[in-house]
């Protein structure tokens, strides 16, 4: 530790002297010289940087006036405006109050408090005695335990030490049921309605017009009282009604739409995203997470983007009253890939 | 008056300027909206018809064909109805200016006048959507029923504080703040471009105007949370604190480690 505080770049000289008789070492520069600010030497300048941080700590002050300003005379009514002054005062004030006393401190500490450089030496390296000490309690500690020479002791303690987590596995286990084929099935059956989503209602067929998107869940779905968004999540469906013509329907899902009526399932295979941005023009649906681009003509095909697999169709009919119905649950599971799908 | 000019020094003086302001400009808003408003009658005379054809056949006939059915250019508007007719020609985007990813609003080229007569000329091709009922585009609704409907059929490409957002190859779903209740009525059930139809039997009349009711009140507030900066999500507030913020704090390090003069 050497105290520079007089200003002067002391320890050179030592140094300088050390380095006489090995040229090759480097020449340690030492600190450059003490440069006085000017509140050390004009003791106006010292009163103005006095003042200057007396204005930072008024500054806190009035933050802190500004925060109980806004709480206590801000009266709430039935507009967001008053709710946004009230928010804006309690924040600003806030951020006053402490930059105030932050700005404040560190100027004083800058302009007005002694600044003497000081240099802390190196702590010595451990000598290689102290190492060899260290090296012999192990040794110590093995040939006094025996573990050597008696390798039943060994043995057993190498067993009893693997086996010990194991019951740490069956505790995780039983953080949560393991999701069984939750993911392959969803609420979609033989027969059961597509409703509007949120109110519930049923859709006629004739309510599907040309261009129209509607936004379908499962009915019975708002019945649920437990595991309704998980069952939402996997079931959400978008119904899109386009020519019949512009379908290009592949072996064996002919008769999967309802005079040009489709319905797809919402959740993106990608990540999971509710793809729901339909452009009845082009007939392309967007993912707007990552832009994934679906074409309804060509049974919801990747067009574009990072998915990976087209969108589940949900096969419907119509049942005796007219209502859009769905003839089975989706043929695949909805949603992004998981390690069981296969 | 003395008295008046005497107190212009009080300490409340600015904020009572303020509230004549406010006030002043609250009751000339309302004043506007009511004139917008009364405008909506929906009564076509054959005359009407017959001047709106006239119009027809000089400004969109180029694209749209002769009797509206329609060229390669543009597709036929028979039984589009009136209330596309309204939209389109009353936002500015029909007559389109030039060809594109989609058609971009602009200041409207036919008055109030003549976009009724050219409504009533399209209506007469073919049944399609009315123009509106006023009492569904004046106001009142349900709010909190309408921002449920928004958030399930329309956040998605309009974004959830209705600020737009951005479809495939240069579509985009454009922001909802200012545009008339009529217009976004003639919209959900017009279906115009890549947006989908919400005919009356998906969001019955009651329900659209909970939906306006929730896009004016979302107009009305603003941002609960100060700076909204466009709505736009993780985009502009990261650009911002990326910029900003750590602008800040670079500039205070430079501060803490700099010597005094």
């Amino acid at each position: 530790m050497g105290d520079h505080s007089d200003g002067i770049p002391a320890g050179s000289d030592a140094v300088a002297k050390a380095g006489l008789n090995e040229v090759e070492k480097f020449q340690d520069p030492g600190l450059p010289p003490h440069r006085l600010r000017l509140a050390d030497t004009d003791p106006r300048a010292a009163k103005r940087a006095e003042r200057q941080v007396a204005i930072l700590f008024g500054v806190s002050v009035v933050g802190t006036l500004l925060f109980f300003f806004g709480y206590f005379f801000i009266r709430l009514d039935d507009t967001i405006a008053t709710l946004r002054l009230q928010n804006m005062l309690l924040g600003l004030g806030t951020a006053f109050a402490m930059l105030g006393i932050g700005t404040g401190i560190v100027h004083w500490a800058r302009a007005l408090m002694p600044d003497h450089e000081v240099s802390e030496e190196r702590h010595e390296l451990r000598s290689e005695a102290d190492r060899e000490a260290a090296v012999k309690i192990v040794d110590d500690i093995v040939e006094e335990t025996g573990i050597k020479r008696r390798p039943l002791i060994r043995n057993t303690l190498l067993g009893a030490v693997a086996l010990a987590p194991f019951p740490a596995i069956v505790m995780f286990r039983d953080l949560g049921p393991l999701p069984a084929n939750a993911l392959k099935h969803t609420m979609w059956d033989k027969g059961i309605r597509l409703v509007r989503d949120p109110t519930g209602t049923p859709i006629k067929a004739s309510d599907v017009t040309l261009g129209s998107a509607f936004h379908v869940i499962p009915d019975g779905l708002n019945d649920l009282h437990e595991g309704k968004l998980e069952e939402k999540a996997k079931a959400v469906v978008l119904l899109m009604r386009l020519d019949p013509s512009q379908l290009n329907p592949s072996k064996g899902r002919e008769d999967w739409s309802y005079n040009g009526i489709v319905a797809y399932s919402k959740i993106c295979t990608h990540v999971g995203c509710p793809v729901a941005l339909y452009e009845q023009q082009t007939h392309h649906l967007l993912c707007p997470c990552h832009q994934s681009t679906f074409d309804l003509t060509q049974e919801c095909k990747v067009i574009f983007g990072p998915a990976n697999r087209p969108l589940p169709q949900l096969p419907i009919s119509i049942d005796s009253e007219g209502y859009l119905v769905a003839q089975s649950d989706f043929h695949e599971p909805v949603g992004p890939s998981f390690w069981e799908r296969g | 008056m003395k008295a008046l000019s005497q107190k212009r020094r009080h300490p409340l003086a600015a904020v009572a300027l303020l509230l004549l302001g406010l006030m002043l400009t609250g009751g000339l808003y309302a004043v506007v909206t009511t004139a917008n408003q009364a405008k909506a009658d929906t009564t076509y005379s054959a005359n009407d018809a017959q001047e709106g054809g006239k119009l027809f056949i000089a400004n969109c006939a180029t694209c749209h064909g002769m009797g509206a059915s329609g060229s390669p250019d543009g597709p036929s508007l028979v039984g589009v109805g009136a209330a596309a007719v309204d939209f389109q020609v009353g936002t500015g985007r029909m007559p389109m200016q030039l060809q594109g990813p989609q058609a971009q609003q602009k200041p409207r080229q036919f008055n109030d006048e003549q976009t009724h007569q050219l409504a009533a000329y399209v209506a007469s091709l073919g049944a399609g959507p009315a123009i509106p009922e006023a009492q569904y585009t004046e106001g009142g609704g349900n709010a909190a029923n309408g921002g449920v409907l928004f958030r399930v059929n329309c956040a998605m490409c309009h974004n959830a504080a209705a600020a737009g957002g951005a479809l495939t190859r240069g579509k985009f779903a454009p922001a909802l703040a200012g545009v008339s209740n009529q217009h976004i009525y003639e919209a959900m059930v017009t279906g115009p471009q890549n947006m989908p139809v919400f005919n009356d039997a998906n969001i019955t009349p009651n329900n659209k105007r909970d939906i306006i009711a929730f896009l004016d009140t979302i107009d009305a507030n603003g941002s609960p949370g100060g700076a909204a900066l466009g709505s736009l999500g993780p985009v502009s507030e990261g650009l911002f604190i990326w910029i900003a913020g750590l602008g800040v704090v670079i500039a205070f390090t430079v501060w803490l480690t700099s010597r005094t003069s």
